[in-house]
């Protein structure tokens, strides 16, 4: 099963490294992860994006908690949340691909960002299933490089991941 | 008051009131060992190489309820240490280690005995702290401190850089340690405990099964009277022995890989388990599915969660420290004004009872070549079970953990997490200097006593009068048996040929050297190291090479699919 899990760990230096080291030490899959800073500039946040069975997964976050700079460790996966994941797509545009690529951002709520006389950066926000689909519906050969941010995520409502 | 990081840290060390830091020195610790000179509160003692020194904190801390400290030098001097921090890590045991750095500056540019201590220490501490700034020094090895011995203990290490040991700051050891993000759980939670009670009361066939944990949290006095108070078998893990008294009738012996008949059986077939301090390792259970096969229920208390429903699933979880959740369960119990079903413990009782009457632990008394298992008989006669056994890896370590009967918590060290060779001889110093007067005993192999041998230059230097109990039978005898039993008795670089003479090399470092080679003259030669209580006596007993450890569990296999002897 697919599992979205949201921390707060201590904004220091090697924080990062404690936890990808932990993944990678204890044979954990790690699809994404991602982090920044929150309003409290002293504490940061992350997503991860894990695969696992019921038990891995209790296990990931029981060690999640352990590590001494982590504050606060939430499964959002295991209630109502939302997620997004932002992907920038630069695609060649050129000809009568050109006009497609425009339609084909605008279907899927994208923006283009950058343009030349050849290409185009289309920025996609939405949840991984979005990005992928967009990826499948254009013209593979017109890609010339994506990147994505990886996911993160949020509960619905009331629940709330704070100090 | 204004002090350098050099000053600051030793402060801090007198604050915390450490007796010993084992250590060695190096250029990035240079101004902290200046400033060790010129006090004499806090005691140096100069180990041969790094790996002795976290060993030999290790063992002070495992003998004693303090943390144990060693200091080491940047580069060489932290990867030496590593195998020690690994070791302590694996059993949980409470250290700090204060490892020098390289300059701030020079950081990142491979300077000359520069490594990443931080990045290597990592998945084998507790946590670690590189100091980057001399203000936050003092708070940091408090931290340290509490880190150590809190919660579930392990070893953390603060690494300095040379720069900030020379550079001066106010200083004030702070009082209290708050962190919002660590917070161990004392208290265990009241609900689950009623369940626990429960349980136990409705047992049938209960066990009670208890690790390292109990040593730990000092709760072996109210497990004892637990275990007493419900009449229950009890089996203690290699980590966990004296958390029980050996000698008493309740008690069935260690469980696991070369655990006794009684209690592997018992293990497996009980209906209520309750589980205190213990993890249920690998070579504690064998294969969780043969294990988890036979349907029971599991209650475990344990101060880490992550320990909880890790290997096998339990039912009622309690997650607290020891000594609180024990007591609770004891009162409860107490409260509740009923008894366990007396007539189902009867029979469970004769049943073990039967299992007990293999006498797995047999070998042959008569033999004309030194049995091990003789030799660790002897030792606890001897030392009238009071000694202190610090042990190395390999059979002789299974020898004195099946024959040597640990009547208090704190007597028995050895690495039983990572299983780390070399760590019995240092560790024993630790433990000598820790209970001066006291008998300490180093049972270990030629392997073994090998991989840290350099450290007898050490107890020389102390006068540490250490009995190294040295079981040679020219093996490495645990990695023999294993080819003799499962790899068609292809003895792979097991034999270690070109011994040296043991009793020479311990008079060269200035110590009694022993060989005995008659199992007659193994009491006689005991008694007499004992009674040199000034010296290190290393007492090299020729033992039947062949000698294997039984019973045993077959990696891999169910708990109770043992082997008992060589016929079967």
């Amino acid at each position: 099963m697919r599992h979205v899990i949201s921390l707060l760990i201590e904004n220091e230096a090697g924080a990062l490294s404690r936890v990808s080291g932990l993944f990678s030490a204890r044979a954990y899959n790690i699809e994404s992860l991602t982090v920044a800073p929150t309003e409290d500039p002293s504490m940061s946040r992350m997503t991860i994006v894990s695969v696992g069975s019921d038990d891995i997964i209790e296990q990931i976050t029981k060690q999640l908690n352990k590590l001494i700079e982590v504050v606060k460790v939430v499964d959002i996966s295991e209630a109502a949340h939302i997620e997004r994941e932002l992907m920038l797509v630069k695609v060649r545009a050129s000809g009568k691909d050109r006009e497609e690529m425009k339609r084909m951002s605008d279907i899927f709520r994208g923006r283009i960002i950058d343009v030349t006389e050849s290409t185009y950066v289309i920025e996609l926000t939405g949840n991984t299933v979005k990005l992928d689909s967009f990826i499948e519906a254009i013209d593979r050969s017109l890609i010339l490089e994506t990147v994505r941010t990886g996911v993160c995520g949020i509960g619905r409502g009331d629940r709330v991941l704070k100090v | 008051m204004v002090l350098t990081g050099a000053e600051i840290v030793i402060r801090c060390l007198q604050e915390e009131k450490v007796e010993y830091v084992f250590g060695y020195p190096g250029g990035s610790v240079l101004f902290i060992y200046d400033e060790l000179f010129k006090q004499d509160k806090v005691r140096h003692v100069l180990v041969r190489h790094e790996q002795g020194a976290v060993h030999a904190a290790d063992g002070y801390a495992r003998s004693t309820e303090k943390v144990g400290v060693a200091m080491v030098t940047s580069g060489p001097g932290v990867t030496n240490a590593v195998t020690g921090i690994a070791t302590a890590y694996m059993d949980s045991i409470p250290l700090v280690i204060i490892s020098g750095q390289v300059p701030t500056a020079y950081i990142g540019q491979d300077a000359f005995q520069e490594v990443d201590t931080v990045g290597i220490t990592r998945p084998c501490v507790k946590h670690n702290f590189l100091v980057k700034d001399v203000r936050e020094l003092a708070a940091t090895i408090k931290k340290a401190f509490y880190l150590a011995r809190s919660g579930r203990p392990g070893p953390v290490l603060v690494d300095i850089p040379k720069d900030i040991s020379a550079t001066k700051c106010e200083y004030v050891y702070p009082k209290t340690v708050s962190m919002r993000s660590y917070n161990p759980v004392i208290k265990g939670h009241q609900g689950q405990i009623k369940k626990a009670v429960q349980l136990l009361l409705e047992a049938k066939r209960p066990m009670i099964y208890t690790g390292g944990g109990v040593v730990l949290s000092d709760a072996a006095d109210k497990l004892t009277r637990l275990v007493r108070q419900l009449g229950f078998p009890v089996t203690n893990t290699l980590m966990g022995l004296g958390g029980y008294p050996a000698t008493d009738r309740q008690f069935v012996g260690m469980l696991g890989m070369h655990g006794t008949y009684e209690a592997n059986m018992a293990m497996q077939h009980c209906d209520v388990l309750l589980a205190v301090g213990a993890r249920f390792d690998d070579r504690v259970i064998g294969n969780p599915e043969h294990f988890a096969a036979v349907p029971r229920k599991i209650i475990h208390i344990d101060i880490d969660p992550s320990s909880i429903s890790k290997r096998v699933k339990v039912d009622v979880p309690i997650v607290g420290d020891l000594p609180e959740v024990l007591e609770d369960i004891a009162k409860l119990l107490a409260a509740s004004g009923d008894q366990p079903d007396e007539k189902s413990l009867k029979a469970w009782w004769k049943q073990i009872d039967e299992w007990r009457g293999k006498d797995c632990l047999k070998y042959d008394r008569k033999s004309r070549i030194i049995k091990p298992q003789h030799v660790v008989e002897k030792l606890y006669e001897v030392t009238k079970g009071e000694a202190f056994v610090c042990s190395d890896v390999g059979q002789h370590q299974m020898w004195a953990a099946q024959y040597y009967k640990f009547d208090k918590p704190r007597r028995w060290m050895n690495s039983g997490g990572l299983g780390t060779m070399g760590f019995g001889l240092p560790a024993a110093m630790g433990v000598q200097l820790a209970h001066p007067g006291s008998p300490v005993a180093c049972v270990t192999g030629e392997g073994s006593i090998q991989m840290c041998i350099q450290e007898l230059s050490t107890c020389k230097q102390y006068r540490l009068p250490v009995k190294i109990v040295l079981l040679n039978n020219g093996y490495l005898g645990m990695v023999r048996q294993w080819q003799q039993l499962f790899h068609g008795n292809r003895y792979a670089e097991s034999y270690v040929d070109a011994l040296p003479d043991f009793v020479k090399l311990a008079e060269a470092y200035g110590h009694v050297g022993m060989r005995i080679e008659k199992p007659g003259d193994v009491e006689g030669a005991l008694k007499e190291a004992f009674k040199r209580k000034d010296d290190l006596v290393f007492m090299n007993f020729a033992i039947d090479p062949t000698e294997n450890v039984y019973p045993m569990v077959q990696g891999g296999k169910g708990l109770t699919e043992m082997i008992l002897s060589e016929e079967l």
